[in-house]
């Protein structure tokens, strides 16, 4: 699909956005994977949210144009998946496992604890910019239950009391 | 990371086909390990002994039943595909989306047995004339990822996968794709639609994925656990899988099996399909001191409450149904008597509601229903009717109602709990009940 095909598409703002080279280069690699260019679409998400934290408008035009499909589908996909992010994210987001497992093994004390001790609930962002808490399907983690990721970072069981060590690892 | 429980003493090759490998440290077995210890035997075999109908008969009367927590039977699924003469070649599709609440099996062989998958996949894709293999991965097992990367580049170096595979004349390559979180993914089709780049709706089938599938063409889509199982069936044939189970169950196989919750030692372990609860419980050590056991689920969030009674019956597909409740994925989570029944309900159906994908109405309009029915439940606001009003919503949720098996995953826990349970339920009634409770009763409060 064309520039021009796509530019009237859907009213998203295109202001400022370049895709980075490198990740040109690795949604072009991704393509290859796939029989149709769509499919590499939502590893272009992650690429470019791996690069800038979190998905704006601009990057699901850059994406559709990079891949040649309408900025809808782009659109559609980003929304969908939880963990693609629509808006900015700390520099590290927590995943909290609350799944029955994780439940079973008092998740909500947790929880509880995670929202005292950073002073916000899910789906927020510390002022510091430092950490954004989201609720996650079961992490298969359910023998070391209660868990949770940080980044790329699986913990359990985790304890309240072992919150503020456990933080320490990331500035 | 997850650990089997069991010895390397206890884990041989003639009883173990998922885990005699495994390293005790945990670390991922690699293609020179691997080699070592019978890998990539079945593949040599299924290439010198085998044609596609031979091998998927093998693997019918092997009885091997898909571990992803359907249970039906492997062998079947692959001979669906391959009906007629001159179908185009397809896909093989693993399903390493591993979300059903409770359920912990697949990470491990994922992070530590990559090449048993791997091989399992050459195997699916020989038999099903296939060209090229995804495995579907969730994007949060980040660990695993790189190791299967890691391991589908050793394999491809080693030629065991790209042109010409170990000789064949057959073309065959696997990709890894990783997924951005969504339960639905796990779900066959909206797996399929998720692959192509798509939201991960369902697909009505007909259809089947066997005919077509990803990119119209014929697609098979099998668990992890079930692809993992493949090599054991082709080197040492259905006799001798089936009799990995003997006099426990009429599944062929072991079966990953698991506890999780308030238990002294929740892990995983190998064990021959239709081992019973009860054992399975004893290998956990069973409930933490100071607890016991309430009720617990056989296999993951989608499937319905038991007893302790029922823990004497055999982990298998079949005695669980007859049971009222499925097998699923095997991976028991036990609740403690000092657990509300009503609160794990709600947090199963708020699980249910926020994936749901929201492609049909029951799914989409019934399971926040049903959540905010339980909350009032739980925080002893329900007003008579509520618990009715719930089984009802079980019953619209129920298979044949929806497109996929999620709401109705979602309604077998919810039943279950109602018909076990019934009096926890009731104490949350508090509204309705007569001049005792003259509270007003707040219009469209659900």
């Amino acid at each position: 699909m064309t520039h021009a095909s796509t530019s009237t598409a859907a009213p998203i703002a295109t202001d400022g956005f370049v895709l980075h080279d490198e990740d040109r280069a690795a949604i072009a690699h991704e393509r290859e994977h796939y029989p149709h260019p769509q499919a590499a679409s939502i590893e272009a998400l992650k690429i470019v949210q791996k690069r800038h934290g979190w998905v704006p408008d601009a990057a699901i035009e850059a994406i559709a144009r990079e891949l040649g499909v309408p900025p809808a589908n782009i659109e559609g996909v980003a929304t969908f998946y939880s963990l693609i992010f629509r808006q900015p994210v700390g520099r590290h987001v927590i995943l909290l496992c609350d799944s029955s497992s994780c439940f079973l093994t008092d998740y909500e004390a947790l929880r509880d604890a995670f929202f005292a001790h950073l002073g916000i609930g899910f789906g927020q962002t510390t002022p510091d910019d430092r950490f954004t808490l989201l609720p996650v399907c079961c992490l298969g983690a359910c023998d070391r239950g209660p868990a949770l990721m940080i980044g790329d970072d699986t913990y359990g069981p985790v304890t309240s009391e072992e919150i503020p060590t456990l933080l320490e690892a990331y500035a | 990371m997850s650990r089997i429980l069991q010895d390397r003493d206890e884990r041989r090759p003639e009883t173990h086909p998922l885990t005699f490998r495994l390293n005790d440290d945990g670390t991922p077995v690699m293609l020179d390990a691997y080699r070592e210890q019978q890998g990539y035997a079945s593949v040599e075999r299924a290439f010198s002994d085998l044609t596609s109908k031979t091998l998927i008969d093998e693997l019918k009367t092997a009885n091997l039943r898909g571990r992803g927590g359907g249970g039906f039977s492997a062998g079947l699924k692959w001979s669906l595909t391959m009906q007629g003469e001159g179908i185009p070649r397809g896909y093989i599709v693993c399903n390493a989306d591993e979300m059903e609440p409770g359920t912990f099996k697949d990470r491990l062989l994922l992070e530590q047995q990559p090449h048993l998958l791997i091989e399992g996949m050459i195997l699916a894709g020989f038999a099903n004339n296939a060209y090229q293999g995804y495995i579907f991965m969730r994007g949060e097992y980040v660990d695993a990822a790189r190791t299967v990367q890691r391991a589908l580049e050793e394999a491809r170096a080693a030629g065991w996968l790209g042109r010409d595979v170990a000789g064949s004349g057959w073309d065959f390559d696997i990709a890894l794709h990783t997924g951005a979180g969504r339960y639905i993914c796990g779900e066959e089709t909206a797996l399929i639609n998720s692959l192509e780049g798509k939201r991960a709706s369902p697909r009505a089938k007909p259809p089947f994925p066997g005919q077509s599938g990803a990119w119209g063409k014929p697609t098979v889509v099998n668990n992890v656990e079930t692809l993992c199982n493949v090599p054991s069936v082709v080197l040492h044939g259905a006799d001798w899988y089936q009799g990995l189970s003997q006099g426990k169950s009429g599944d062929g196989g072991t079966k990953l099996y698991g506890v999780s919750g308030k238990v002294k030692r929740p892990g995983l372990w190998e064990l021959p399909m239709g081992t019973t609860g009860n054992e399975l419980l004893e290998r956990a050590g069973g409930m933490r001191d100071g607890h016991t056991l309430k009720t617990w689920l056989p296999g993951g969030g989608s499937t319905g409450f038991l007893l302790p009674e029922h823990l004497e019956l055999a982990l298998d597909f079949d005695t669980i149904g007859k049971a009222g409740s499925r097998l699923g994925t095997g991976l028991i989570a036990v609740v403690a008597d000092d657990q509300s029944v009503v609160s794990l309900a709600r947090n199963l159906e708020e699980f249910f509601a926020r994936e749901s994908c929201g492609w049909c109405t029951p799914c989409r309009d019934g399971l926040p229903w049903s959540v905010k029915l339980l909350q009032a439940l739980e925080a002893g606001e329900g007003e008579r009717g509520d618990i009715d009003l719930l089984e009802s919503l079980a019953v619209d949720l129920g298979p044949g109602r929806t497109f996929c098996a999620h709401a109705p995953g979602a309604a077998m826990p919810l039943a279950s709990a109602i018909h076990y349970f019934r009096d926890e339920f009731e104490r949350g009634v508090t509204r309705g009940q007569g001049a005792a409770h003259a509270d007003p009763i707040p219009v469209g409060s659900i």
